[in-house]
């Protein structure tokens, strides 16, 4: 079942981009991340321009996170409050984001950046989160000990302090604001929810309960993604309905399933997979990036608005 | 738009014109000479590849006929557009574009098809002057005089090698065909990913290792029906394509999020 996508201006098998849309979706229910970390490298593997992946990744995402966040919301696992400071400097970070991408795209970057970003974030956090949860899985119940509720850091000390009820946290208002900021640049850059480095960032920064974190960061990530969307539309023009309406079909459902199945997994054990699959994806494209190219050459249209 | 003399459409018009003349001034003398202007004739078996949702790329005939013996050429080409090569240079290890050069004008699509290799028979300032074969293809730098003509044809060739590998340059598709002495045909193929835009067929007619004669019609390629009134959208009103998307994802997100909560 071949479609043309009216804006990348070219045809894909619309089976494949479903299946492929309904797998990450599982995925992304099932560790409440976005999923765009692999979506976007898929999209661009199977020939769709970086550009358009990105920008029709962020569309996507906004509707596999807002079908997320359902199932969050009815079990009340998601703190309001900390995702609106999170979404202040999620608006200013994919705004600056957008910017960005524009400018790479014009000398002829974005390609490397997106995929050294990727390297990199994916590479450094996956490593941790591997290293951490197969610890946590070595050792098992017996070391099930609860950290302590209040480490005292230099991050307690900032400014802006803010009472959040429902996390029964009481931090400055720059920690989710920053985490924020920084998930909205990947939104704009990466074409990804940032999911993956919000999660670890609100359990280990914030101390944040476990069981508010993917509620309330795909809470946020719907506003951050429906901004990258809009910017990404208005100013650059890469963002095909016809492709985010194929990968949000197969998202959504998938994202349903993975919901539900993320009940039979234990915490651990999810972040362990979560883990490899994203230390698999930074690895993947690390090879691409050292390896010499088939092609040294690549054409472009030039980009000058 | 192009800038340079003797580029398809120009050529087209100036050979109209010419003909025209030449016909105004015959037409006095002698009906039978008018036939000289007319020793090809071709046309297409359709004008317009219309790009819908579930367009896979399509193939366009070409007939003609001729009025004695000789050698046939069809080129068919895109409308032009900037291109940028990059060139990938190994720096602290990993693979980034370093080197570029830009191209002014290279025609979005390419393709030519002949009776039987020209390169033999016809001489290569002949085959240049009508861009027969894509050796001869005219793609002069945004700078010229700025890159050494070693770099300019180096990129060059990789500008076409990656046209040829997207299947938009090619020269092996739809061979010239004779039926007999005079009639000719040729299939031109255009891939899925054909890109947009008015397009010229030309067909040559070479004797005695030169043209004699020419013909070129219009082909428009163009996004038709859901996929042109998408595109239209996203380009002209790219504020309310924007929001409207972001909507549709909602809607969609919030359906399936219902729909679920019952299973």
């Amino acid at each position: 079942m071949q479609v043309y996508l009216p804006i990348a201006e070219m045809s894909v098998n619309g089976l494949l981009v479903l299946i492929m849309g309904g797998v990450v979706g599982f995925l992304s229910g099932m560790f409440g991340v976005g999923g765009g970390f692999l979506m976007t490298p898929l999209l661009i593997f199977i020939g769709v321009p970086p550009a358009i992946a990105v920008g029709t990744q962020a569309n996507q995402l906004v509707a596999a996170s807002v079908s997320g966040v359902l199932a969050h919301w009815r079990r009340k696992n998601v703190d309001v409050k900390l995702g609106l400071v999170m979404l202040v400097g999620g608006a200013a970070g994919t705004a600056l984001g957008v910017f960005i991408f524009g400018i790479l795209q014009r000398l002829g970057q974005i390609d490397l950046v997106i995929a050294l970003s990727y390297v990199l974030f994916l590479g450094g956090i996956g490593g941790l989160m591997l290293i951490e949860s197969v610890g946590a899985l070595i050792r098992g119940r017996k070391a099930g000990v609860r950290r302590k509720l209040h480490k005292h850091t230099w991050l307690h000390g900032l400014p802006f302090k803010m009472r959040f009820h429902r996390s029964r946290l009481y931090i400055s208002a720059l920690l989710p604001g920053g985490i924020g900021f920084v998930g909205g640049l990947m939104v704009a850059i990466m074409g990804i929810g940032g999911g993956f480095l919000l999660v670890p960032a609100m359990i280990y920064l914030l101390g944040m309960p476990t069981a508010l974190v993917a509620g309330t960061s795909l809470f946020q990530i719907i506003f951050t993604t429906a901004i990258a969307t809009f910017l990404q539309a208005a100013a650059n023009h890469t963002v095909d309905v016809m492709l985010a309406l194929l990968l949000l079909v197969g998202g959504v459902i998938g994202a349903q399933f993975g919901t539900k199945a993320s009940g039979y997994l234990r915490g651990e054990q999810a972040r362990a997979l979560l883990a490899l699959l994203v230390v698999g994806v930074a690895l993947r494209l690390a090879v691409d990036l050292v390896m010499p190219p088939v092609n040294l050459y690549s054409i472009t249209v030039p980009v000058d608005r | 738009m192009r800038g340079l003399a003797g580029r398809p459409p120009r050529r087209a018009a100036a050979l109209l014109a010419a003909g025209c003349l030449l016909i105004a001034v015959l037409a006095g003398t002698a009906f039978a000479r008018s036939a000289w202007a007319q020793s090809l004739v071709a046309d297409l078996s359709n004008h317009l590849i219309a790009i819908n949702t579930g367009f896979v790329g399509t193939e366009v005939v070409l007939f003609g006929a001729t009025d004695g013996p000789g050698d046939v050429a069809v080129v068919v080409q895109g409308p032009p557009s900037e291109v940028m090569v990059r060139r990938k240079s190994r720096i602290a290890g990993i693979w980034i574009n370093a080197a570029s050069l830009e191209f002014q004008q290279a025609p979005s699509f390419y393709s030519v098809a002949t009776n039987r290799p020209l390169d033999q028979i016809v001489g290569d300032a002949v085959l240049a002057r009508h861009e027969i074969g894509l050796s001869h293809l005219r793609l002069p730098p945004a700078a010229p005089g700025r890159a050494a003509p070693d770099t300019v044809r180096e990129f060059r060739e990789a500008l076409i090698r990656n046209k040829q590998e997207l299947g938009l340059y090619n020269t092996t598709h739809g061979q010239v065909a004779f039926l007999g002495e005079r009639l000719f045909r040729t299939n031109v193929y255009f891939p899925a990913n054909v890109p947009t835009g008015a397009y010229t067929v030309t067909a040559y007619l070479i004797r005695d290792g030169d043209v004699v004669s020419a013909q070129t019609t219009p082909l428009a390629v163009s996004k038709v029906g859901f996929s042109a009134e998408i595109f239209e959208f996203a380009v002209r009103q790219s504020t309310f394509y924007g929001i409207s998307a972001i909507i549709f994802a909602v809607a969609a997100g919030w359906l399936a999020g219902a729909i679920f909560r019952k299973v």
